[in-house]
Protein backbone atom coordinates (compact mmCIF):
# COMPACT_ATOMS: atom_id res chain seq x y z
CA UNK A 1 0.00 0.00 0.00
CA UNK A 2 1.20 3.65 -0.59
CA UNK A 3 0.89 5.83 2.05
CA UNK A 4 -0.37 8.89 1.53
CA UNK A 5 2.88 10.76 2.66
CA UNK A 6 4.28 9.34 -0.74
CA UNK A 7 1.44 10.70 -2.99
CA UNK A 8 1.87 13.85 -1.83
CA UNK A 9 5.70 13.70 -2.95
CA UNK A 10 4.64 12.62 -6.09
CA UNK A 11 2.83 15.69 -6.79
CA UNK A 12 4.14 17.57 -9.43
CA UNK A 13 5.30 20.89 -9.11
CA UNK A 14 5.21 20.21 -5.39
CA UNK A 15 8.23 21.28 -3.23
CA UNK A 16 9.53 18.52 -1.31
CA UNK A 17 11.40 18.30 2.14
CA UNK A 18 14.90 17.15 1.99
CA UNK A 19 14.37 13.39 2.41
CA UNK A 20 18.35 12.23 3.62
CA UNK A 21 20.76 10.42 1.50
CA UNK A 22 19.57 10.17 -2.67
CA UNK A 23 18.71 6.90 -3.84
CA UNK A 24 17.40 5.47 -0.72
CA UNK A 25 14.59 3.09 -1.01
CA UNK A 26 10.94 3.76 -1.29
CA UNK A 27 11.24 7.03 -2.55
CA UNK A 28 8.81 7.51 -5.43
CA UNK A 29 10.21 10.44 -7.01
CA UNK A 30 13.92 11.26 -7.89
CA UNK A 31 15.62 13.92 -6.05
CA UNK A 32 16.12 17.16 -8.28
CA UNK A 33 19.33 18.31 -7.22
CA UNK A 34 22.41 20.59 -7.92
CA UNK A 35 25.40 18.66 -9.90
CA UNK A 36 27.55 19.37 -6.50
CA UNK A 37 25.46 18.37 -4.25
CA UNK A 38 24.27 15.19 -6.16
CA UNK A 39 27.71 14.33 -6.81
CA UNK A 40 28.91 15.00 -2.97
CA UNK A 41 25.74 13.05 -1.51
CA UNK A 42 26.10 9.83 -4.25
CA UNK A 43 29.93 8.84 -4.70
CA UNK A 44 32.22 8.59 -2.07
CA UNK A 45 35.83 7.56 -1.95
CA UNK A 46 36.31 3.87 -3.16
CA UNK A 47 33.29 3.16 -4.34
CA UNK A 48 32.68 1.20 -7.44
CA UNK A 49 31.20 3.85 -10.17
CA UNK A 50 29.97 3.48 -13.81
CA UNK A 51 29.64 6.70 -15.99
CA UNK A 52 27.79 4.95 -18.80
CA UNK A 53 26.54 6.42 -22.28
CA UNK A 54 27.97 4.05 -25.46
CA UNK A 55 29.59 6.78 -27.82
CA UNK A 56 26.09 8.75 -27.00
CA UNK A 57 25.39 10.87 -24.08
CA UNK A 58 28.54 10.38 -22.29
CA UNK A 59 28.13 11.91 -18.90
CA UNK A 60 30.69 14.26 -18.89
CA UNK A 61 29.73 17.30 -16.61
CA UNK A 62 29.18 14.82 -13.94
CA UNK A 63 32.71 13.37 -14.42
CA UNK A 64 34.57 16.75 -13.86
CA UNK A 65 32.19 17.12 -10.99
CA UNK A 66 33.98 14.19 -8.96
CA UNK A 67 37.24 15.49 -10.41
CA UNK A 68 36.53 18.79 -8.75
CA UNK A 69 35.53 16.86 -5.23
CA UNK A 70 38.57 15.33 -5.43
CA UNK A 71 37.28 11.66 -4.98
CA UNK A 72 39.90 8.64 -4.66
CA UNK A 73 40.31 5.38 -4.98
CA UNK A 74 37.76 4.64 -7.38
CA UNK A 75 36.37 1.61 -9.14
CA UNK A 76 35.86 3.02 -12.37
CA UNK A 77 33.10 0.47 -14.62
CA UNK A 78 32.75 1.62 -18.40
CA UNK A 79 32.69 0.02 -21.09
CA UNK A 80 34.39 2.62 -23.69
CA UNK A 81 36.40 4.50 -21.12
CA UNK A 82 36.75 7.37 -23.53
CA UNK A 83 37.85 10.50 -22.59
CA UNK A 84 35.89 11.03 -19.40
CA UNK A 85 37.97 8.18 -17.75
CA UNK A 86 41.02 8.78 -19.45
CA UNK A 87 40.68 12.36 -18.05
CA UNK A 88 39.48 10.99 -14.24
CA UNK A 89 42.68 8.38 -14.71
CA UNK A 90 44.79 10.93 -15.71
CA UNK A 91 43.66 13.15 -12.57
CA UNK A 92 44.48 9.88 -10.18
CA UNK A 93 40.86 9.70 -8.83
CA UNK A 94 41.01 5.89 -10.44
CA UNK A 95 42.28 2.56 -8.13
CA UNK A 96 40.44 -0.14 -10.58
CA UNK A 97 39.35 0.02 -14.07
CA UNK A 98 36.42 -2.33 -15.16
CA UNK A 99 36.07 -2.06 -19.24
CA UNK A 100 36.13 -3.48 -22.79
CA UNK A 101 37.29 -1.16 -25.22
CA UNK A 102 39.84 1.83 -24.44
CA UNK A 103 40.03 3.80 -27.39
CA UNK A 104 39.85 7.26 -28.73
CA UNK A 105 36.87 5.89 -31.20
CA UNK A 106 38.17 6.67 -34.48
CA UNK A 107 40.70 8.33 -33.56
CA UNK A 108 43.19 6.09 -31.72
CA UNK A 109 44.52 5.43 -28.36
CA UNK A 110 43.65 6.88 -25.07
CA UNK A 111 47.30 8.26 -23.75
CA UNK A 112 46.37 8.97 -20.05
CA UNK A 113 45.03 5.56 -19.84
CA UNK A 114 47.91 3.70 -21.93
CA UNK A 115 50.03 6.12 -19.40
CA UNK A 116 48.42 4.55 -15.98
CA UNK A 117 48.82 0.71 -17.19
CA UNK A 118 51.93 1.55 -19.16
CA UNK A 119 53.93 3.06 -16.95
CA UNK A 120 51.73 3.60 -13.31
CA UNK A 121 51.53 7.74 -13.99
CA UNK A 122 49.63 9.00 -12.04
CA UNK A 123 48.93 6.43 -10.12
CA UNK A 124 49.02 1.93 -10.61
CA UNK A 125 45.46 1.07 -11.92
CA UNK A 126 44.52 -2.41 -11.88
CA UNK A 127 42.63 -3.43 -14.30
CA UNK A 128 39.94 -5.97 -15.34
CA UNK A 129 38.99 -6.07 -18.84
CA UNK A 130 36.06 -8.09 -20.68
CA UNK A 131 34.54 -8.11 -24.30
CA UNK A 132 31.66 -5.72 -25.32
CA UNK A 133 29.22 -8.95 -25.12
CA UNK A 134 30.48 -9.39 -21.74
CA UNK A 135 30.26 -6.16 -20.51
CA UNK A 136 26.43 -5.94 -22.24
CA UNK A 137 25.84 -9.21 -20.16
CA UNK A 138 27.44 -8.20 -16.89
CA UNK A 139 24.82 -4.79 -16.91
CA UNK A 140 21.85 -6.84 -18.05
CA UNK A 141 22.45 -9.25 -14.71
CA UNK A 142 23.17 -6.85 -12.97
CA UNK A 143 19.61 -4.87 -13.65
CA UNK A 144 17.78 -8.71 -12.99
CA UNK A 145 19.39 -8.54 -10.08
CA UNK A 146 21.06 -12.19 -11.21
CA UNK A 147 24.12 -13.47 -9.81
CA UNK A 148 25.69 -13.41 -13.62
CA UNK A 149 24.82 -14.08 -16.93
CA UNK A 150 24.91 -16.83 -19.67
CA UNK A 151 26.40 -16.53 -23.01
CA UNK A 152 28.46 -17.50 -25.89
CA UNK A 153 31.81 -15.97 -25.92
CA UNK A 154 35.28 -15.55 -24.35
CA UNK A 155 36.37 -19.22 -26.11
CA UNK A 156 39.85 -19.36 -27.81
CA UNK A 157 40.79 -16.39 -26.84
CA UNK A 158 43.30 -15.44 -23.71
CA UNK A 159 41.13 -13.31 -22.34
CA UNK A 160 40.17 -16.03 -20.64
CA UNK A 161 42.95 -16.21 -18.31
CA UNK A 162 43.15 -12.77 -17.67
CA UNK A 163 39.43 -11.78 -16.49
CA UNK A 164 36.69 -13.47 -14.36
CA UNK A 165 34.64 -15.99 -16.53
CA UNK A 166 34.03 -19.27 -16.38
CA UNK A 167 32.82 -22.30 -18.35
CA UNK A 168 29.16 -23.29 -17.65
CA UNK A 169 26.87 -26.03 -19.02
CA UNK A 170 23.38 -25.84 -20.05
CA UNK A 171 21.44 -28.12 -18.17
CA UNK A 172 18.82 -28.76 -20.69
CA UNK A 173 21.39 -29.05 -24.05
CA UNK A 174 24.12 -29.64 -22.74
CA UNK A 175 26.08 -26.79 -24.66
CA UNK A 176 29.39 -25.28 -23.36
CA UNK A 177 28.66 -21.76 -22.95
CA UNK A 178 30.55 -19.17 -20.61
CA UNK A 179 29.27 -17.47 -17.19
CA UNK A 180 29.56 -13.97 -16.55
CA UNK A 181 29.41 -12.33 -13.12
CA UNK A 182 26.70 -9.68 -12.90
CA UNK A 183 28.18 -5.77 -12.19
CA UNK A 184 26.56 -4.76 -9.30
CA UNK A 185 27.89 -0.82 -9.21
CA UNK A 186 27.76 1.24 -5.79
CA UNK A 187 26.47 4.42 -8.43
CA UNK A 188 25.46 4.34 -11.56
CA UNK A 189 25.63 7.79 -13.68
CA UNK A 190 24.29 8.84 -17.28
CA UNK A 191 23.31 11.81 -19.22
CA UNK A 192 20.10 12.32 -20.42
CA UNK A 193 18.15 14.51 -22.93
CA UNK A 194 15.30 15.51 -20.56
CA UNK A 195 13.39 15.03 -17.00
CA UNK A 196 10.44 16.25 -15.43
CA UNK A 197 9.77 17.18 -12.28
CA UNK A 198 9.29 13.92 -10.94
CA UNK A 199 12.55 12.95 -12.27
CA UNK A 200 11.33 11.12 -15.00
CA UNK A 201 13.94 10.54 -17.67
CA UNK A 202 13.87 10.15 -21.45
CA UNK A 203 16.83 9.51 -23.89
CA UNK A 204 16.81 8.57 -27.32
CA UNK A 205 19.28 8.27 -29.79
CA UNK A 206 21.60 5.64 -29.31
CA UNK A 207 20.62 4.02 -26.18
CA UNK A 208 23.85 2.30 -24.58
CA UNK A 209 23.65 0.32 -21.62
CA UNK A 210 22.30 3.16 -19.47
CA UNK A 211 19.30 1.68 -18.61
CA UNK A 212 21.22 -1.50 -17.23
CA UNK A 213 23.27 0.51 -15.44
CA UNK A 214 20.50 2.51 -13.58
CA UNK A 215 18.56 -0.76 -12.43
CA UNK A 216 21.79 -2.56 -12.11
CA UNK A 217 23.53 -0.08 -9.19
CA UNK A 218 22.57 0.47 -5.94
CA UNK A 219 22.64 4.19 -6.57
CA UNK A 220 22.23 6.69 -9.07
CA UNK A 221 22.61 10.17 -11.09
CA UNK A 222 21.16 11.15 -13.95
CA UNK A 223 22.55 14.35 -15.36
CA UNK A 224 20.51 15.91 -18.07
CA UNK A 225 19.92 19.13 -20.64
CA UNK A 226 17.16 20.05 -19.40
CA UNK A 227 13.82 20.12 -17.04
CA UNK A 228 10.50 20.15 -18.69
CA UNK A 229 7.05 20.24 -17.14
CA UNK A 230 6.12 17.11 -19.04
CA UNK A 231 8.33 14.25 -21.03
CA UNK A 232 6.70 14.32 -24.40
CA UNK A 233 7.19 10.60 -25.63
CA UNK A 234 10.38 10.78 -28.96
CA UNK A 235 10.58 7.92 -31.39
CA UNK A 236 12.84 4.91 -30.19
CA UNK A 237 12.98 6.49 -26.68
CA UNK A 238 13.90 5.12 -23.61
CA UNK A 239 11.83 6.26 -20.58
CA UNK A 240 13.28 5.71 -16.98
CA UNK A 241 10.80 6.05 -13.96
CA UNK A 242 12.10 8.33 -11.56
CA UNK A 243 11.80 5.68 -8.50
CA UNK A 244 14.19 4.00 -9.77
CA UNK A 245 16.72 7.16 -10.14
CA UNK A 246 18.28 8.55 -7.16
CA UNK A 247 18.78 12.25 -8.14
CA UNK A 248 19.01 13.92 -11.10
CA UNK A 249 20.51 17.20 -11.47
CA UNK A 250 20.15 19.75 -14.88
CA UNK A 251 23.56 20.11 -16.77
CA UNK A 252 22.97 21.63 -20.27
CA UNK A 253 25.77 20.46 -22.32
CA UNK A 254 27.02 18.12 -19.79
CA UNK A 255 27.39 15.38 -22.32
CA UNK A 256 30.44 17.76 -24.37
CA UNK A 257 31.94 16.34 -26.48
CA UNK A 258 30.38 13.71 -26.89
CA UNK A 259 26.42 15.03 -27.38
CA UNK A 260 22.89 14.65 -26.63
CA UNK A 261 20.93 13.50 -30.11
CA UNK A 262 18.59 16.78 -31.11
CA UNK A 263 20.40 18.91 -28.65
CA UNK A 264 24.13 19.18 -28.71
CA UNK A 265 26.42 17.68 -31.56
CA UNK A 266 29.27 15.61 -31.12
CA UNK A 267 32.58 17.45 -30.84
CA UNK A 268 34.62 15.47 -33.43
CA UNK A 269 37.10 17.86 -33.50
CA UNK A 270 37.82 17.87 -29.95
CA UNK A 271 38.40 14.33 -30.08
CA UNK A 272 41.38 14.60 -32.25
CA UNK A 273 42.73 17.73 -30.17
CA UNK A 274 42.39 15.44 -27.06
CA UNK A 275 44.63 12.86 -29.24
CA UNK A 276 47.49 15.30 -29.59
CA UNK A 277 47.44 17.38 -26.58
CA UNK A 278 47.05 14.65 -23.95
CA UNK A 279 49.93 12.61 -24.65
CA UNK A 280 52.33 15.34 -22.89
CA UNK A 281 51.54 14.65 -18.97
CA UNK A 282 52.11 18.38 -18.63
CA UNK A 283 49.76 19.74 -20.62
CA UNK A 284 47.33 17.56 -19.68
CA UNK A 285 47.77 18.77 -16.17
CA UNK A 286 47.58 22.20 -17.52
CA UNK A 287 44.51 21.71 -19.77
CA UNK A 288 42.43 20.08 -16.73
CA UNK A 289 43.76 22.58 -14.20
CA UNK A 290 42.13 25.25 -16.76
CA UNK A 291 38.88 23.59 -17.79
CA UNK A 292 37.92 20.98 -15.24
CA UNK A 293 39.24 22.28 -11.46
CA UNK A 294 38.66 26.18 -11.87
CA UNK A 295 35.87 25.90 -14.15
CA UNK A 296 32.16 24.96 -12.29
CA UNK A 297 30.57 24.72 -15.35
CA UNK A 298 33.20 22.72 -17.80
CA UNK A 299 31.81 21.20 -20.23
CA UNK A 300 34.81 21.13 -22.15
CA UNK A 301 34.65 22.68 -25.16
CA UNK B 1 42.29 15.81 -57.19
CA UNK B 2 43.03 18.25 -59.88
CA UNK B 3 40.29 19.22 -62.87
CA UNK B 4 43.06 17.88 -65.36
CA UNK B 5 43.30 14.57 -62.81
CA UNK B 6 39.45 14.04 -63.22
CA UNK B 7 39.40 13.84 -66.88
CA UNK B 8 42.20 11.86 -67.45
CA UNK B 9 41.05 8.45 -66.78
CA UNK B 10 44.73 6.96 -66.48
CA UNK B 11 45.65 8.47 -63.21
CA UNK B 12 46.23 5.90 -60.71
CA UNK B 13 44.97 4.81 -57.51
CA UNK B 14 47.01 4.87 -53.95
CA UNK B 15 47.83 1.62 -52.38
CA UNK B 16 44.82 3.13 -49.46
CA UNK B 17 42.66 3.69 -52.31
CA UNK B 18 42.73 -0.05 -53.75
CA UNK B 19 42.32 -1.97 -50.58
CA UNK B 20 39.16 -0.05 -49.87
CA UNK B 21 37.91 -0.25 -53.66
CA UNK B 22 38.58 -4.12 -52.95
CA UNK B 23 37.46 -4.45 -49.49
CA UNK B 24 33.93 -2.85 -50.99
CA UNK B 25 33.72 -5.21 -53.86
CA UNK B 26 33.31 -7.87 -51.38
CA UNK B 27 30.01 -6.91 -50.58
CA UNK B 28 28.38 -6.67 -53.75
CA UNK B 29 26.02 -9.28 -52.65
CA UNK B 30 26.18 -9.04 -49.22
CA UNK B 31 22.75 -8.39 -47.40
CA UNK B 32 24.02 -7.20 -43.68
CA UNK B 33 27.88 -6.51 -42.84
CA UNK B 34 28.69 -5.26 -39.40
CA UNK B 35 31.70 -2.25 -39.52
CA UNK B 36 33.72 -0.46 -36.98
CA UNK B 37 35.09 2.86 -38.32
CA UNK B 38 38.18 3.81 -40.33
CA UNK B 39 38.85 1.86 -44.23
CA UNK B 40 35.74 -0.61 -43.12
CA UNK B 41 33.41 2.01 -42.71
CA UNK B 42 34.91 3.87 -45.75
CA UNK B 43 34.40 0.53 -47.83
CA UNK B 44 31.20 -0.12 -47.21
CA UNK B 45 29.68 3.54 -47.31
CA UNK B 46 31.37 3.32 -50.72
CA UNK B 47 29.57 -0.46 -51.52
CA UNK B 48 26.69 1.37 -51.12
CA UNK B 49 26.96 3.73 -53.62
CA UNK B 50 28.93 2.06 -56.17
CA UNK B 51 27.92 -2.18 -56.09
CA UNK B 52 25.27 -2.18 -53.77
CA UNK B 53 22.56 0.19 -52.71
CA UNK B 54 20.74 -1.74 -50.37
CA UNK B 55 23.40 -3.58 -48.56
CA UNK B 56 22.34 -2.79 -45.06
CA UNK B 57 24.75 -1.15 -42.26
CA UNK B 58 25.47 -2.55 -38.74
CA UNK B 59 27.48 -0.47 -36.23
CA UNK B 60 28.43 -1.36 -32.98
CA UNK B 61 26.95 1.42 -31.56
CA UNK B 62 23.18 0.13 -32.06
CA UNK B 63 22.45 1.02 -35.37
CA UNK B 64 21.34 -0.95 -37.77
CA UNK B 65 20.62 0.27 -41.42
CA UNK B 66 22.87 3.23 -40.84
CA UNK B 67 23.08 5.42 -44.44
CA UNK B 68 25.70 7.66 -43.75
CA UNK B 69 25.91 10.54 -46.32
CA UNK B 70 29.61 11.62 -44.81
CA UNK B 71 32.34 8.85 -43.16
CA UNK B 72 31.70 9.01 -39.24
CA UNK B 73 35.12 9.83 -36.91
CA UNK B 74 33.14 7.75 -34.07
CA UNK B 75 30.95 4.75 -34.19
CA UNK B 76 28.50 6.85 -32.52
CA UNK B 77 28.13 9.60 -34.88
CA UNK B 78 24.56 11.53 -34.56
CA UNK B 79 24.19 10.60 -38.19
CA UNK B 80 24.02 6.91 -38.03
CA UNK B 81 21.36 6.74 -35.32
CA UNK B 82 19.54 9.67 -37.42
CA UNK B 83 19.51 7.77 -40.76
CA UNK B 84 19.03 3.82 -39.39
CA UNK B 85 16.41 1.45 -39.59
CA UNK B 86 16.72 0.58 -35.84
CA UNK B 87 18.60 1.79 -33.19
CA UNK B 88 18.57 -0.68 -30.21
CA UNK B 89 20.79 -0.85 -26.99
CA UNK B 90 24.55 -2.47 -26.53
CA UNK B 91 22.93 -5.79 -24.91
CA UNK B 92 20.17 -6.16 -27.58
CA UNK B 93 22.74 -5.79 -30.33
CA UNK B 94 24.52 -8.41 -29.16
CA UNK B 95 22.25 -10.75 -27.61
CA UNK B 96 19.54 -10.65 -30.58
CA UNK B 97 21.57 -9.60 -33.66
CA UNK B 98 25.25 -10.65 -33.65
CA UNK B 99 25.39 -13.73 -31.58
CA UNK B 100 22.49 -15.60 -33.74
CA UNK B 101 24.54 -14.84 -36.64
CA UNK B 102 21.63 -12.32 -38.19
CA UNK B 103 24.98 -10.40 -39.76
CA UNK B 104 26.42 -12.24 -42.83
CA UNK B 105 29.98 -10.18 -42.64
CA UNK B 106 32.03 -8.67 -40.38
CA UNK B 107 34.52 -6.37 -40.71
CA UNK B 108 37.60 -6.21 -38.53
CA UNK B 109 41.24 -4.69 -37.95
CA UNK B 110 43.96 -5.79 -35.17
CA UNK B 111 47.37 -4.68 -34.58
CA UNK B 112 48.59 -8.08 -34.89
CA UNK B 113 47.27 -11.20 -36.96
CA UNK B 114 48.92 -14.87 -38.01
CA UNK B 115 48.95 -17.29 -40.17
CA UNK B 116 45.37 -18.55 -39.18
CA UNK B 117 43.99 -15.07 -38.99
CA UNK B 118 44.07 -15.05 -35.39
CA UNK B 119 44.06 -11.43 -34.05
CA UNK B 120 45.53 -9.08 -31.17
CA UNK B 121 44.27 -5.78 -30.11
CA UNK B 122 45.16 -5.88 -26.85
CA UNK B 123 48.36 -5.75 -25.83
CA UNK B 124 51.94 -5.47 -27.71
CA UNK B 125 54.61 -6.95 -25.47
CA UNK B 126 53.85 -8.92 -22.05
CA UNK B 127 49.99 -8.53 -20.65
CA UNK B 128 51.20 -7.81 -17.12
CA UNK B 129 53.79 -5.18 -18.31
CA UNK B 130 52.96 -4.15 -21.84
CA UNK B 131 55.46 -2.35 -24.18
CA UNK B 132 52.08 -1.01 -25.88
CA UNK B 133 49.02 -1.03 -24.22
CA UNK B 134 45.89 -0.85 -27.07
CA UNK B 135 42.33 -0.73 -26.57
CA UNK B 136 41.64 -3.77 -26.38
CA UNK B 137 38.90 -6.36 -27.24
CA UNK B 138 35.57 -4.11 -27.84
CA UNK B 139 33.18 -6.38 -30.01
CA UNK B 140 35.40 -8.41 -31.69
CA UNK B 141 35.58 -11.99 -29.76
CA UNK B 142 31.66 -12.63 -30.51
CA UNK B 143 31.35 -10.54 -33.39
CA UNK B 144 34.60 -13.13 -35.45
CA UNK B 145 32.40 -16.07 -33.57
CA UNK B 146 28.84 -15.22 -34.68
CA UNK B 147 28.89 -13.21 -37.90
CA UNK B 148 28.49 -15.25 -41.02
CA UNK B 149 32.12 -14.56 -42.14
CA UNK B 150 34.84 -12.34 -41.47
CA UNK B 151 36.99 -9.95 -43.76
CA UNK B 152 39.71 -8.86 -41.99
CA UNK B 153 41.26 -4.99 -42.90
CA UNK B 154 44.83 -3.99 -42.24
CA UNK B 155 48.04 -2.50 -43.14
CA UNK B 156 50.40 -4.90 -44.64
CA UNK B 157 53.83 -4.66 -43.02
CA UNK B 158 55.80 -7.11 -40.77
CA UNK B 159 55.41 -5.53 -37.21
CA UNK B 160 51.43 -6.64 -37.68
CA UNK B 161 51.66 -9.78 -39.94
CA UNK B 162 53.29 -11.54 -37.31
CA UNK B 163 54.79 -15.52 -36.41
CA UNK B 164 53.08 -15.36 -33.01
CA UNK B 165 50.71 -12.86 -31.38
CA UNK B 166 51.24 -11.34 -28.39
CA UNK B 167 47.64 -11.87 -26.77
CA UNK B 168 44.71 -13.91 -28.89
CA UNK B 169 42.07 -11.57 -28.47
CA UNK B 170 39.93 -12.70 -31.21
CA UNK B 171 40.12 -16.39 -32.77
CA UNK B 172 40.05 -16.51 -36.47
CA UNK B 173 40.93 -20.55 -37.54
CA UNK B 174 42.56 -21.26 -33.93
CA UNK B 175 45.09 -23.77 -34.26
CA UNK B 176 43.81 -24.81 -37.84
CA UNK B 177 41.40 -27.49 -39.07
CA UNK B 178 38.66 -28.30 -37.05
CA UNK B 179 39.84 -25.37 -34.21
CA UNK B 180 35.88 -23.68 -34.66
CA UNK B 181 34.07 -26.04 -34.29
CA UNK B 182 35.75 -27.27 -31.54
CA UNK B 183 34.76 -24.03 -29.79
CA UNK B 184 31.49 -24.03 -30.71
CA UNK B 185 31.59 -20.96 -33.41
CA UNK B 186 28.73 -20.86 -35.79
CA UNK B 187 30.14 -18.19 -38.30
CA UNK B 188 32.72 -19.43 -40.93
CA UNK B 189 35.87 -17.18 -39.56
CA UNK B 190 37.83 -15.21 -41.49
CA UNK B 191 37.53 -15.86 -45.30
CA UNK B 192 39.65 -12.92 -46.61
CA UNK B 193 42.35 -10.25 -44.90
CA UNK B 194 42.49 -7.32 -47.60
CA UNK B 195 45.47 -5.50 -47.18
CA UNK B 196 47.35 -2.14 -48.95
CA UNK B 197 49.36 -4.97 -51.04
CA UNK B 198 46.81 -7.68 -51.62
CA UNK B 199 44.72 -10.11 -50.73
CA UNK B 200 45.00 -13.36 -48.14
CA UNK B 201 42.91 -15.92 -48.15
CA UNK B 202 42.60 -19.10 -45.87
CA UNK B 203 43.63 -22.37 -47.63
CA UNK B 204 40.35 -24.65 -47.83
CA UNK B 205 42.55 -27.46 -45.92
CA UNK B 206 44.72 -26.23 -43.58
CA UNK B 207 43.08 -23.15 -43.23
CA UNK B 208 46.36 -20.98 -43.14
CA UNK B 209 46.58 -17.89 -45.19
CA UNK B 210 47.60 -18.08 -48.46
CA UNK B 211 48.38 -14.92 -50.90
CA UNK B 212 45.21 -14.91 -53.52
CA UNK B 213 46.17 -11.76 -55.26
CA UNK B 214 48.16 -8.63 -55.18
CA UNK B 215 47.22 -5.40 -56.20
CA UNK B 216 48.91 -3.17 -58.93
CA UNK B 217 52.04 -2.70 -58.50
CA UNK B 218 52.80 -4.72 -55.97
CA UNK B 219 54.96 -8.02 -56.37
CA UNK B 220 54.94 -11.67 -54.48
CA UNK B 221 58.10 -10.60 -53.36
CA UNK B 222 57.23 -7.39 -51.92
CA UNK B 223 54.08 -9.08 -49.60
CA UNK B 224 56.20 -12.13 -48.66
CA UNK B 225 59.04 -9.35 -47.20
CA UNK B 226 56.37 -7.50 -45.45
CA UNK B 227 54.66 -10.86 -43.96
CA UNK B 228 56.57 -12.24 -40.80
CA UNK B 229 56.12 -16.10 -41.66
CA UNK B 230 56.72 -18.04 -44.65
CA UNK B 231 54.12 -16.46 -46.51
CA UNK B 232 52.17 -19.41 -49.14
CA UNK B 233 51.35 -18.32 -52.58
CA UNK B 234 48.31 -19.84 -53.88
CA UNK B 235 49.04 -21.37 -57.51
CA UNK B 236 46.12 -19.14 -58.80
CA UNK B 237 47.48 -16.21 -58.23
CA UNK B 238 45.49 -12.88 -60.03
CA UNK B 239 46.49 -9.65 -59.89
CA UNK B 240 43.81 -7.09 -58.84
CA UNK B 241 41.42 -5.76 -61.20
CA UNK B 242 42.73 -2.10 -61.10
CA UNK B 243 39.66 0.46 -59.16
CA UNK B 244 37.55 1.55 -62.00
CA UNK B 245 36.95 5.51 -62.64
CA UNK B 246 33.37 4.92 -61.40
CA UNK B 247 35.12 3.53 -58.36
CA UNK B 248 37.68 5.91 -57.71
CA UNK B 249 35.65 8.63 -58.51
CA UNK B 250 33.15 7.56 -55.65
CA UNK B 251 35.61 6.74 -53.68
CA UNK B 252 36.99 10.33 -53.69
CA UNK B 253 33.68 12.02 -53.78
CA UNK B 254 33.00 10.27 -50.13
CA UNK B 255 36.04 11.12 -48.94
CA UNK B 256 35.65 14.93 -50.21
CA UNK B 257 31.98 15.22 -48.47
Amino acid sequence: MQSAQMWLQAEPGRPRAPTGPPGREGALVAELMSLRDAVEGLVNDGDSVALEGFTHLIPFAAGHEVIRQGRRELELIRMTPDLIYDQMIGMGVARRLVFSYGGNPGVGGLHRFRDAIENDWPRPVEIEEHSHAGMANRYAAGAAHLPCAVMRGYVGTDLVSHTTVAPITCPFTGERLTAVPALRPDVAVVHAQEADRDGNVQLWGIPGVQKEAILASQRSLVTVERIVGELEPRPGGVTIPGWVIGAVAEAPGGSRPSYSLGITDRDNDFYKFWDKMSRDRERFIAWMSENVLQNDHATTT
Amino acid sequence: MTVEARQNGTRTASAGEIQTIVAARRLRRTRTVFIGVGRPSTAAILARMVHNPDLVLVYESGTIGAKPFRIPLSIGDGELAQTADAVVSVPEMFNYWIGPGRIDVAFLGAAQIDRHANLNSTVIGDYDHPKTRLPGAGGAPEIAASCGEVIVIARHAKRTFVEKLDFCTTVGHGDGPGARERLGFRGKGPTAVVTDLGVLEPDPQTKELVLTQTHPGTTVDEVKQQTGWELKVSGDIETTEPPTPEELDALRELLDR
